[in-house]
């Protein structure tokens, strides 16, 4: 209590301190003129423009704040020229180019026309400056219509709403929205014509997110009924400076009698949202324009360099060098043969004054002047070319069919347009569990109430036939969407029977669905659950577990019989469990016929049977009997400790024994049955009439819950499945029917939201027949179960019962979780009037506050939510994606390292794990769980020990069968018997213990790596720590908010576009929609993509060195002068045109392999993973290949005209000529595929040249002086020599090359080479072949790889136990904090499990999980540390 | 887009609704057409040795062939190549002194034809060292002035005198021309016979009738008037060829050939064809000759040669013989590799470890 209050004075002053501040800013604001617009203040003030009118604008404090016009666009048409040229002057390539062609212009050092060496940069930076002027262009007719939407603005003149502009909206205007209309700018709420004030958004505009927000009227307005009358607003509001944050929003605002409301996001209409389910809603404009959340949050395309790039971008320095290396033999040269002359001979032309230059100068300017001569050196059509391919590469990747998701009607999107390389070179991924591995449906598996467990058979029956039968059973669950579940089997088919009406037209529906999309082999299952947001039939339909069933019916005959019966305790836990599963969430209600249509309030029909009086008294009564002792503090007073009646609690003892004894709780459960049946005679008749009432009653009977996360909507239909149905929600009352038929309106006096640090809900209700105040919340079991209530001052036997119930619902969540089921724990809590009201208010000043308040908020809710009565636990599936396993092993296969990173259960987490066979079951795990460095540092180092050990040995073993790749990259090739899961904790004590070392040591040996309980911020941590520390290429993929620092921090962000919104997909830089399609993503395009860029760079240096070379080598015959043989114009040409078709096109559609044969050999992969085709090697080696080829193409012509009266031009053209056949024949021999693109490319490439030779040689006479090529390409066309040289010479210089490849076809042991020629096999042999290629590649890795596929999923097979047992050296090491203190601890594998439950026991198991906090305050925590502590004696 | 897709999903049991959803929406479901999914038919070669090796031994044959071809055309040409700056020693050094620029000097050279020159034989000055293509040399030209037209300015310092005259033509390399004479004769019983010789006809059509045009004007002199002699030039340029009008000015085949520029330091020029006709019908037959070379152009400050030469050409040029054995070196290269891939070949299919290896 002292506690407690020192808390609230804390709070109370925390809350004091800003106001103050605001208030003596805003003294200060008013005495002087606000002339300082945006300076340094962080509080922005508002007041209504109404009084200023038009006349006095320029008094209007609003005046300074942006205006709603928004302008997207980066140019306008005066300044596009000087901007954009600025903009791409960014580019050092760019300004390389211009300083060279500056150069050009100085005329001691030209060595082309100076006016004609510009065109290449301005051809280059033109196409740059077109395409960025047409997007301008585009943003600005986009800008234009948005500005010129239409909404209601309130004019003083008028005094009504008159239509104005987007663009005319103001700060400070008031504007009137109607129903789907889009909101114009961040409106603070005023006035909503719902009588609540409430006012709906959509906000998939801004976030994806379909289901509809909920927005209050700023509170003191919601009470007016009347029409808000701008007029009369004279409140001043504060709030804080625009940013980006679309959760946050904080301010208040100040009435002229000084009286502050504050308000939050929760009053914010956002610009870009759509109202919904709102006739009329009228607010301030706040931000506007540019300073909307929405405008903040428009963060324009991502861009990102690649790994080739940056390769390139080395290379490029490499050329740098290359070019200064042959400058200075030019210039070098050119001193030397100046010097040499005694006399000047009349070759060497003076300048125009007649003075000749020292041979030093000379050769000075020589340097520059080479540079201008070989800047092609330097590829300036590379940057271009690569964009172009990309975008390409894009293209197609986008329109691939195969990673089009027929559900979800979407294809993969590419956001990111100039990395579709590094899907090819991916060595690490990083993935999230939830909605990535999994699909994010969530379905109710089962759940344990007061300590008794429901395992709801026929619900996993029903999931399991959901998998198999695809079509028919999608309905079959259809039959509980009636109040009271079927009383018999009998029933129970009939009602079957009835829901087969609907089924056939979901089929047909279907059917129809199917037809426009392709045929595929493999059939998509489940192929229409996800054409929904939230809720499938699959989510929807839960069919209830029989015994519970039985029970609850009990609970509601019981409190229909006023009788005070035997099982009462647990049935009013019971209904307070589903209760609470009804209410304790933000669901929003909708009918299924209307849709969009919120049910707020309850229809006002009255079920016939039972009046409101009648279940009023019943409450009474039951609470007179049981409850009130127990769970009513208003009468214990300041102690809220439960007590029970001493006879509830020993039959509930025995009821606990017995499902002691057999945990299946079968028994229990046919002990149930039997009291079942005798309570179900006993209320036969009054049960039919409840039922009966409720059937007939015109209720929709089919609602629609929209839930922000899938697990709350799940939870409300299985309390749906047991006749706990939500029927309305308001912010103010939740409405739930109960099995007797009943509406309950409970009035909701506080919904603490949930945040992933608290790790929990609450609601705050009154219950309106008890009156009671009651606390619902549910949350993750680790943090409920430390908050339950503390037991210590209640009755022995009362406590002794609580303990039992949460030992047992602690054993029930560990198998939940064993079985990958997601754990949420329901608790409850009713306060007394007065420590509620205390309690309220310091929440309201908590809301108030505008600074820190969200520290403020969360402490007022962790102080509610304390000494919580535990009343159950739920299990949630997640059900795993379709494909997942496979497209795991494949990239597996493919070399990749799979990490997963969740903020999962560890349980859960590894389950998911061993079932999608990122873990096998022979696998080695390690687990660490520790909160102590040291601990932590002895543990890493042991392990690593141990595979080492392990490593070394098998070794020499791997060497003999090849397996190895001979790469010397720094990660040495995992092991792959080893697991490792760490969690959260852990890794802060790594990262912060600076353990990174020998963590990094120990994940490289490791298969898999799987981080559990860890936060966005850590999941970033880990990327960026393996991408800094191996250097390796990351990919990470996820789909919900938590993983966008994860996306972001990695060199690959994948988003799935799944059901968590979009956050994740506007973070990426590639969404799919299902996990699958990184196989194909990865496997086919990310080696295409790399394998042809990679390809198509290193062609380009190929060819801008051979090309550029000629000119050098011309260099030594004519005084190192930086004459040219080659006419400028066909210089530029030969690279802008003629042969820069065939190297785009190969870029964007060549094929090196197959798709079919990438897919069934991943490991192609490897091949762009280890940059075999564009590393350093294969780069000298093509610069030695274009020296080589340069050479012949200059010398073949060199010395067959040697000594003739041939002229420079005439010598230059065949050399031209040649180059070019060489050129293009030696794509020609890269090429893989050949379609008639190519072909026409190729032919359309040499016909282009010598067309344009033709003419242009043809027309320019006088053209382009002082030198020009007149008649030069007609002359030689007629000389037998030109056609001689045009055939030897590609076949001299291409001849090695070609000799090569065809030794490299015939003796290549490369993949690759394999592949190709798997590619021409007929089908049937190539399927031959791939297995042998297969299995003799794997030979071990398959082992183990096929034995996990034996195993469909890897937790009913108990029969893997003994082994494990026996070869601990196989088996699973297990490794906790207690390490140290048992040293057997090290190889103790867990013992058989000898449960009933069909698991296969814990390789993992984290005793003691919480035993560091336990060190810390022992005394809190106690009860706590034992419970785990039990649960870990079983494990172990 | 998504909002519509969850629109209709409320509505999932209403088949027709889902329909009008699905048709007024089109579906973004990408074209499966061959080129969107990259199944255009392709041909995909397959380098090994088997698919390679027609090909290496076609391209053998073809150019052992066109090498032998080569070869054998090549030595059919006559080539007699005389240097002339030795034997014309007492010239050059008259030359070396830059004062007697204007002043003749003439030398003989005598040589003996083993053999008859058969066919038509062009006459060459060649020179050495000579740098045409040194680029400053290379750009100091003026095609316009060439034309007919206006000078404009890459020809600088060579433009105009210091009064202002321009000079015609311009340029380093007109101020340079070769202005050499060189007469053959025949020295036929002790009386020296001229050859007759065409001094038109040697240069390219399109240059003689396209590029290079005289100056309208109705007589030579007057088209030139005001314009200058280069310095090095002993006469105007309308006195360039004062026998035929058509050779005169800027259209004379000398100043025509020397402005083409050569590719090489070491380069000849063609200088005159023999006239077929009398005794000179086939050729030039057997017997003694002698050069008579009017000695202007100094070669010695450069460190140069000056050579004459007469030659014949053949269908594939000159009397170079490089063509044919690059041919011929590279047809045996191919060869060769022909039949070692052919053993690589044979070796590989006796092991019948082909593939799976």
């Amino acid at each position: 209590m002292i506690w407690k209050k020192h808390f609230f004075k804390e709070t109370c002053c925390r809350c004091a301190a800003p106001d103050t501040e605001i208030q003596n800013e805003e003294l200060e604001k008013r005495g002087k003129v606000k002339k300082r617009k945006k300076k340094n203040e962080n509080k922005r003030v508002i007041i209504s423009n109404l009084p200023f009118g038009s006349k006095k604008r320029k008094e209007n404090p609003n005046r300074y704040y942006d205006s709603n016009k928004i302008k997207t666009t980066k140019y306008t048409i005066l300044t596009f020229f000087p901007k954009n040229i600025y903009e791409q002057f960014h580019r050092f390539a760019n300004i390389y180019f211009v300083v060279i062609a500056l150069l050009n212009f100085v005329p001691v050092v030209n060595a082309f026309q100076p006016e004609v060496s510009v065109i290449p940069i301005c051809v280059i930076m033109a196409i740059t400056a077109i395409k960025d002027a047409w997007e301008d262009f585009r943003r600005y007719k986009l800008d234009k219509e948005i500005n010129h939407m239409g909404c209601y603005v309130y004019n003083r003149e008028e005094r009504a709403y008159v239509e104005k502009c987007w663009k005319d909206v103001r700060v400070g205007d008031f504007v009137q929205l109607q129903c789907n209309e889009t909101i114009p700018a961040d409106i603070l709420l005023l006035y909503s014509s719902d009588q609540n004030g409430i006012c709906h958004l959509e906000t998939a505009n801004l976030d994806g997110e379909t289901n509809l927000k909920q927005r209050h009227v700023v509170m003191g307005f919601s009470s007016q009924n009347t029409l808000f009358e701008p007029e009369f607003f004279q409140n001043s509001i504060i709030c804080e400076m625009p940013n980006n944050d679309l959760n946050k929003f904080k301010g208040y605002m100040e009435q002229p009698n000084h009286e502050r409301i504050g308000f939050n996001i929760e009053s914010l209409l956002l610009r870009g949202c759509t109202i919904r389910n709102t006739e009329a809603a009228v607010g301030i404009v706040i931000y506007a324009g540019h300073e909307t959340k929405a405008m903040l949050n428009n963060n324009g395309p991502r861009y990102k360099r690649s790994k080739i790039e940056r390769r390139m971008n080395m290379d490029i320095f490499l050329c740098v060098g290359l070019l200064f290396m042959m400058c200075l033999v030019g210039a070098v040269g050119h001193g030397i043969w100046t010097g040499n002359f005694s006399e000047h001979p009349p070759y060497d032309v003076p300048d125009e004054n007649g003075n000749f230059l020292s041979p030093v100068l000379a050769g000075f300017y020589m340097f520059l002047t080479m540079i201008i001569l070989l800047q092609v050196l330097i590829p300036i059509s590379l940057y271009v070319s690569i964009e172009l391919v990309k975008l390409g590469q894009v293209f197609l990747i986008h329109n691939d069919i195969d990673l089009y998701d027929e559900e979800a009607d979407l294809p993969i999107q590419c956001r990111a347009l100039n990395i579709t390389e590094d899907l090819g070179q991916i060595q690490y991924i990083f993935s999230d569990k939830t909605g990535t591995l999994t699909e994010n449906k969530m379905v109710f598996r089962r759940c344990t109430v007061d300590g008794i467990e429901f395992s709801h058979q026929e619900n996993a029956r029903r999931l399991e036939n959901h998998k198999d039968l695809d079509l028919d059973d999608e309905d079959f669950a259809k039959f509980q969407h009636f109040s009271l579940p079927p009383m018999n089997t009998e029933r129970q088919a009939t009602y079957k029977q009835r829901t087969m009406k609907p089924l056939g037209r979901c089929q047909s529906a279907r059917a129809h669905f199917q037809g426009h999309t392709r045929s595929r082999s493999l059939g998509r299952r489940d192929s229409n659950q996800s054409q929904v947001a939230f809720s499938s039939t699959i989510e929807k339909d839960v069919t209830p577990d029989r015994r519970l069933l039985r029970r609850v019916r009990e609970a509601a005959l019981q409190t229909e019989n006023l009788s005070p019966f035997i099982h009462m305790k647990t049935s009013t836990s019971l209904t307070d469990f589903f209760l609470a599963l009804a209410i304790c969430n933000t669901v929003l209600v909708s009918t299924a016929t209307e849709p969009r249509q919120r049910v707020t309030v309850p229809p006002p029909i009255k079920p016939s049977g039972i009046t409101l009086e009648k279940i009023h008294q019943i409450f009474q009564r039951l609470k007179l009997a049981s409850l009130s002792q127990s769970f009513s503090s208003s009468q214990s007073g300041s102690d809220l400790g439960a007590s029970f009646s001493a006879k509830n609690t020993e039959e509930h003892l025995a009821a606990l024994d017995c499902c002691d004894n057999d945990d299946s709780c079968c028994a229990s459960g046919r002990g149930d049955e039997l009291q079942g049946k005798g309570s179900t005679d006993i209320g036969s008749a009054s049960l039919d009439e409840v039922f009966k009432s409720v059937t007939n009653s015109s209720l929709p009977t089919d609602f629609c819950y929209e839930a922000e996360s899938p697990d709350e909507a799940a939870l409300v239909y299985a309390a749906q499945a047991y006749s706990f149905t939500l029927v309305s929600r308001t912010p103010e009352q939740v409405t739930v029917r109960l099995p007797q038929g009943t509406l309950l309106t409970f009035d909701i006096l506080y919904t603490l939201g949930f945040d992933s640090v608290r790790k929990r809900m609450s609601v705050v209700v009154r219950h309106p027949l008890t009156k009671e105040i009651v606390v619902y919340t549910k949350g993750a079991d680790s943090v409920i179960m430390d908050l339950l209530e503390d037991s210590a001052k209640a009755d022995i036997s009362a406590e002794k019962r609580m303990k039992r119930i949460k030992e047992k619902t602690q054993k029930h969540l560990d198998y939940y979780a064993r079985d990958g089921l997601r754990t949420l724990c329901i608790a409850k809590k009713v306060l007394n009037e007065d420590d509620f009201q205390k309690w309220a208010n310091f929440r309201r000043e908590a809301e108030a506050a505008i600074d820190n308040r969200d520290e403020l908020l969360m402490e007022t809710a962790q102080h509610l939510e304390t000494k919580l009565t535990l009343l159950g636990a739920t299990g949630i599936e997640d059900r795993l994606q379709d494909g997942v396993p496979d497209t795991i092993a494949a990239l597996r296969e493919a070399g990749i390292q799979i990490w997963v990173l969740t903020g999962d259960k560890q349980e859960t987490a590894v389950n998911i794990a061993y079932s999608c066979k990122l873990l096998n079951q022979r696998d080695t795990v390690f687990t660490i769980n520790t909160e102590n460095k040291e601990t932590c540092e002895s543990l890493l180092n042991l392990t690593l020990e141990e595979v080492r050990k392990n490593y070394e040995v098998e070794k020499p073993q791997r060497k003999i069968f090849g397996i190895i790749p001979t790469s010397f990259s720094a990660s040495e090739a995992p092991s792959a018997e080893f697991g490792l899961v760490v969690d959260g904790r852990t890794l802060n004590v790594i990262f912060q213990g600076g353990l990174e070392e020998q963590f990094l040591a120990l994940t490289k040996h490791c298969r898999s790596v799987l981080c559990c309980r860890s936060t966005p911020l850590q999941k970033s941590m880990v990327v960026k720590l393996i991408r800094r520390k191996l250097k390796v290429m990351t990919l990470s993929i996820g789909d919900g908010a938590n993983d966008v620092s994860m996306i972001q921090a990695a060199d690959v962000g994948i988003g799935i576009s799944g059901q968590e919104g979009m956050q994740a997909v506007m973070a990426s830089d590639f969404a799919i929609s299902r996990f699958k399609h990184l196989k194909k993503l990865l496997l086919v395009h990310g080696h295409w993509c790399y394998a042809r860029l990679a390809k198509m760079v290193i062609y380009f240096f190929y060819k801008n060195v051979s090309y550029v070379n000629l000119l050098f080598w011309y260099q030594f015959f004519c005084g190192f002068s930086g004459s040219t043989m080659i006419d400028y114009w066909q210089m530029i040409f030969f690279n802008l045109f003629f042969t820069s078709m065939p190297p785009l096109l190969f870029g964007v559609l060549d094929k090196d392999v197959s798709a079919e044969t990438l897919l069934s050999l991943p490991k192609l992969y490897k091949n762009g993973q280890n940059s075999e085709i564009y590393k350093l090697s294969t780069f000298i080696i093509t610069m030695l290949d274009a020296f080589y080829q340069s050479l012949i193409c200059f010398f073949v012509p060199y010395l067959a005209y040697k000594d003739s009266d041939i002229d420079v031009f005439s010598f230059g053209n065949p050399i031209n000529t040649i180059a070019l056949l060489t050129i293009l024949l030696h794509q020609a021999l890269e090429m893989k595929t050949w379609t008639l693109f190519h072909l026409v490319t190729m032919v359309g490439s040499v016909v282009f040249y010598l067309v344009f030779s033709l003419i242009y040689n043809a027309t320019c006479v006088v053209c382009n002086p002082p030198t020009n090529p007149y008649w030069i390409m007609e002359r030689q066309l007629s000389d037998s020599t030109f056609y001689l040289l045009c055939l030897i010479t590609p076949v001299i210089a291409l001849l090695p090359r070609f000799f090569i490849f065809a030794l490299r076809g015939t003796f290549g042991a490369s993949l690759i080479l394999k592949a190709q020629q798997l590619d021409k096999l007929p089908k049937g042999q190539q399927d031959l072949e791939i297995q042998k290629l297969r299995s003799s590649k794997q030979t071990t890795s398959a082992a183990a790889v096929s034995h996990g596929d034996t195993e469909t999923q890897g937790l009913s097979t108990s029969d893997v136990n003994p082994l494990r047992k026996q070869t601990p050296e196989e088996g699973y090491c297990f490794f906790n904090r207690w390490a140290e203190e048992e040293s057997t601890a090290t190889d103790s594998s867990a013992g058989p499990f000898s449960g009933h439950y069909p698991l296969v026991p814990s390789r993992v198991a984290n005793p003691g999980q919480n035993s560091g906090k336990l060190t810390k305050d022992n005394a809190n925590n106690f009860n706590h540390g034992s419970h785990r502590r039990s649960v870990s004696a079983v494990t172990l | 887009m998504r909002r519509e897709r969850s629109g209709v999903n409320k509505q999932y049991s209403f088949p027709t609704v889902r329909t009008q959803g699905e048709e007024t929406r089109p579906s973004r479901c990408p074209d499966n057409s061959a080129f969107k999914q990259q199944k255009l038919p392709a041909w995909k070669p397959q380098l090994s040795t088997a698919t390679v090796l027609p090909g290496f031994f076609l391209t053998g044959a073809f150019c052992l062939a066109v090498g032998v071809c080569l070869i054998l055309s090549a030595n059919s040409v006559r080539d007699v190549q005389i240097d002339y700056s030795d034997k014309c020693s007492d010239c050059s050094k008259f030359r070396e002194n830059s004062s007697n620029w204007n002043k003749e000097c003439h030398c003989s050279v005598n040589f003996t034809l083993k053999e008859d020159i058969l066919g038509d034989v062009f006459m060459y000055y060649g020179l050495q060292n000579f740098y045409q293509n040194h680029r400053r040399y290379v750009i100091s030209r003026s095609d316009a002035q060439l034309l007919g037209r206006n000078v404009n300015s890459y020809c600088a310092p060579f433009t105009a005198y210091r009064n202002g005259t321009p000079m015609a033509p311009c340029g380093a390399i007109a101020n340079s021309m070769f202005n050499d004479t060189i007469d053959l004769f025949y020295n036929l019983n002790s009386s020296a016979i001229q050859v007759p010789v065409l001094k038109t006809g040697n240069s390219w059509w399109t240059d003689k009738n396209v590029k290079f045009r005289n100056p309208k004007s109705y007589n030579l002199s007057s088209a030139f008037a005001g314009t200058a002699r280069p310095p090095y030039w002993h006469k105007p340029v309308y006195l360039l060829d004062e026998e035929d009008e058509r050779n005169n000015g800027y259209v004379n085949e000398d100043l025509i050939i020397w402005m083409r520029v050569s590719a090489f330091a070491t380069f000849r020029n063609l200088y005159r064809r023999v006239k077929r006709i009398r005794q000179f019908a086939d050729g030039l037959p057997a017997g003694n000759y002698t050069f008579r070379i009017a000695y202007n152009f100094p070669v010695t400050k450069f460190k140069g040669r000056k050579h004459v030469i007469l030659s014949t050409v053949v269908w594939s040029g000159g009397s170079n013989p490089f063509l044919g054995i690059a041919y011929v070196v590279s047809g045996t290269a191919a060869t060769l590799t022909g039949f070692v891939i052919t053993a690589i070949h044979l070796k590989l299919r006796k092991k019948k470890t082909y593939f799976q290896k």
